[in-house]
């Protein structure tokens, strides 16, 4: 990481990413990212933790499933408990005592979620704090000053968010204002030798808006991209499509972050268009309500059919759920009160993605992926040929037959 | 039922190092289905709700240090998994990923009580998720038959305390039921070489009646029982009321058999009953703490009169609260209140006592 960087220029931002194998058929792509707290393998899978915890798990055992890279959430930690507060419990890594990679969001998603609560200007976001009521202004420079104090090793720009079915004008002053914002972070940027701060393409699903905003922000000399503005309620053949272009206008050498994307067949498929890495709340979230992720789907394990099942989740998985603890065991005790059960599949979920991830990585540096993906396919669909048409398109476009 | 003149030899032995005041220092040695386990005294369970300590992974649970050797499971909370149990065959300290640590099986669970009225001559309930779990001295044999615990608290009516008066005549049925499911028990336990791997704990009922209790104390102490649970000592009476029954009853129990007692988990609680000759205790209290929010931060010196010595040193009205806090957990002794023993973290300044 260079050290000696001013804090207006531009031309010395880092180069974060090590490229160590590229499929010859596919975009796909196994890095190394070189961060303050360590470097993470590519494509990787970040869990997310919302107001500076992951939700079910201690940090100590995320390091213990090889986690290296995870999110905080600007938003909430934003208004509680506040920058200041965790500045001084030596930022958002001495808060959670995480000593590995933190990726902060700039709060922008949540007006998307939250919407009801916030308003949108040239300014900035205007929010109504869901906790006390009191009106805050999350500006750009805002932003980057709260992550700042967060000391976060990648941080995200404060970007207009717009959902992905909304169409019409929005859209296009949505793409612009990301762009102004963009800059208005960089400019606002204080600590740009220690924290990399990635932009976000915007331009929803309308292909013209998407190239202009890839064309001009490709402009800009930041460390990382992010693909913005998609996994909302589009439709799998738009999401595609947008993801591929938006990887075809990216730069090689930096990494390409795909925000929201957690399915197991959408990060296969999206490592194959060129994205290297991916967050998203899928797998935590489905934890909290019963269902275990395997490499054929999911077990709900609530259900009766699991009473009496004495295997693993998974015969094939390492994680200490797995090591210990029968299907029949979690469906008794998700039938009780005692929460451990969540914190079990929590547990075994996230390893899950994480082990995905290093069987997806090792598939490209072995130069074997388009096998690998077939087999994914084959084992999730009972038969490559099965697998969803957006999919096979996808991967069509990118080299790799699934029949 | 003719008292046993010779009991079989249990293989576990506790041995006491010194006796101090009534308080009793042991050991209980060669515990287990090996026989290789051992227990100090006083000492207490890991509590667990459904064969899991509270929100805690076996992971997270193994950071702690000091966790007991022996946990407590609750029929309440798996009688009605009985028929998974059987099919599993292997126990439930395998079922529930506890295949090393040495478990006691109660029949409630102390924090949840469960609706009195229940308990007739031939049947006790307990209450899980889906619902009442009706059992008889031998289907309660057969749950233990699949469960497969080192220790099992034997089948007894604990309701004598539950009303606000304790009538002798109820006081007197606790113990005649308790005697009755003991002995039909013990009588199954022979005709099973899996149950006879279990050791069971004799129940001491009887209420608040003096004479009942030490009916209650004399008889179990007859029947070649592991050890004694002291039931009925918690409830909607302070503790303070019950502690002189405690000493009477423990006088009469034997020395070399452990006592153990359910429902007192609060430090103070605790250590008023060790001076009384109990042994075992539940571990349920740091659960309760962690439901309303508090973390537990006391040091381990005790003030035999806490109320004078506090108001000896600081008679400031913040000292007073202090007081009647300790007091107000005590005559209530449902829990429900934040007890001296801990902070309130959701407070934006949540004060240390000390």
């Amino acid at each position: 990481m260079a050290a000696v960087v001013s804090p207006t220029s531009l031309e010395s931002a880092p180069r974060i990413m090590r490229l160590v194998a590229e499929c010859s058929r596919s975009r796909a792509r196994a890095g190394e990212l070189r961060l303050p707290h360590g470097p993470v393998a590519t494509p990787v899978f970040m869990p997310v933790g919302t107001q500076a915890t992951m939700k079910g798990i201690t940090a100590e055992q995320l390091d213990a499933l090889g986690c290296r890279i995870c999110l905080g959430n600007t938003y909430h930690l934003g208004l509680r408990p506040g920058p200041e507060l965790i500045q001084k419990a030596r930022g958002l890594h001495g808060f959670m005592n995480w000593p590995h990679n933190l990726l902060t969001d700039s709060g922008g998603f949540q007006m998307v979620s939250l919407v009801s609560l916030s308003e949108v200007t040239e300014e900035g976001v205007r929010f109504r704090s869901p906790y006390d009521g009191d009106e805050t202004l999350l500006s750009p420079e805002r932003s980057v000053e709260i992550q700042n104090a967060l000391g976060s090793d990648i941080i995200m720009q404060l970007d207009d968010v717009v959902s992905s079915t909304v169409t019409g004008p929005r859209v296009e002053e949505a793409m612009y204002r990301s762009i102004r914002w963009l800059d208005r972070c960089i400019a606002a940027h204080q600590r740009p030798d220690k924290q990399n701060l990635f932009a976000i393409i915007q331009g929803g699903l309308d292909a013209d808006l998407r190239a202009t905003c890839l064309e001009e922000m490709t402009k800009r000399d930041v460390p990382g991209f992010a693909i913005g503005g998609l996994s909302g309620g589009e439709s799998k053949g738009q999401f595609w499509r947008m993801v591929a272009l938006s990887t075809s206008r990216l730069p090689k050498d930096k990494p390409r972050y795909l925000m929201g994307v957690g399915y197991a067949t959408d990060l296969v498929v999206c490592v194959a268009l060129g994205c290297d890495m991916f967050d998203c709340v899928f797998p935590t979230r489905t934890a909290r309500f019963g269902s275990a992720l395997v490499p054929t789907g999911n077990l709900q394990l609530k259900k009766k059919q699991y009473e009496k099942d004495f295997r693993p989740i998974d015969a094939e998985c390492a994680c200490p759920t797995c090591q210990k603890h029968s299907r029949a065991f979690l469906h008794t005790l998700l039938h009780s009160d005692n929460t451990a059960a969540l914190h079990h599949l929590t547990v075994h979920n996230i390893a899950y993605q994480l082990r995905l991830m290093s069987a997806v990585r090792a598939s490209i540096v072995e130069k074997r992926f388009p096998d690998f993906v077939r087999d994914f396919m084959g084992t999730m669909y009972g038969d490559p040929t099965l697998c969803p048409s957006w999919a096979t398109e996808a991967l069509a476009s990118v080299g790799i037959t699934l029949g | 039922m003719q008292p046993k003149d010779l009991e079989e030899p249990l293989r576990m032995k506790l041995s006491l190092t010194k006796v101090v005041n009534g308080c009793r220092l042991g050991k209980i040695k060669n515990l287990g289905k090996t026989g290789d386990c051992t227990m100090d005294i006083p000492g207490c369970l890991l509590y667990t709700k459904t064969g899991s300590a509270p929100h805690l992974t076996h992971h997270t649970l193994h950071k702690i240090h000091g966790v007991p050797a022996m946990a407590q499971l609750t029929l309440s909370a798996l009688a009605e998994h009985h028929e998974v149990l059987a099919e599993y065959k292997e126990g439930v300290g395998k079922f529930i990923g506890m295949p090393e640590s040495l478990l006691y099986c109660s029949l409630h669970d102390p924090v949840s009580p469960c609706p009195a009225g229940y308990v007739t001559n031939k049947s006790v309930s307990v209450w899980g998720v889906g619902g009442r779990v009706e059992m008889t001295a031998s289907k309660f044999m057969a749950i233990q038959q699949v469960l497969q615990p080192d220790w099992f608290q034997c089948l007894s009516d604990g309701e004598a305390t539950c009303d606000e008066a304790t009538s002798i005549k109820r006081a007197r049925k606790s113990v005649d039921r308790s005697l009755l499911f003991l002995d039909n028990c013990l009588k199954l336990q022979e005709e099973s070489e899996v149950l006879q791997k279990s050791v069971i704990i004799g129940v001491i009922e009887g209420g608040d009646v003096m004479e009942e209790r030490l009916r209650s104390a004399r008889e179990t102490a007859k029947r070649p029982v592991g050890g004694f649970l002291l039931d009925g000592f918690q409830g909607t009476a302070t503790l303070e009321t019950r502690l002189h029954l405690l000493s009477s009853v423990t006088a009469e129990l034997p020395e070399h058999k452990p006592r153990l007692i359910c429902g007192v988990s609060q430090p103070d609680e605790v250590l008023e009953c060790i001076e009384r000759g109990v042994d075992l205790f539940e571990s349920f209290f740091p659960y309760l703490a962690t439901e309303r929010g508090c973390a537990l931060t006391f040091s381990f010196d005790y003030q035999p009169i806490p109320e004078e010595t506090l108001l000896q040193q600081n008679g400031t009205e913040e000292e007073v609260k202090y007081v009647d806090q300790t007091k107000k957990s005590k005559t209530t002794s449902c829990n429900q209140e934040i007890t001296s023993f801990e902070i309130n973290l959701k407070e934006k300044k949540p004060s240390g006592k000390h």
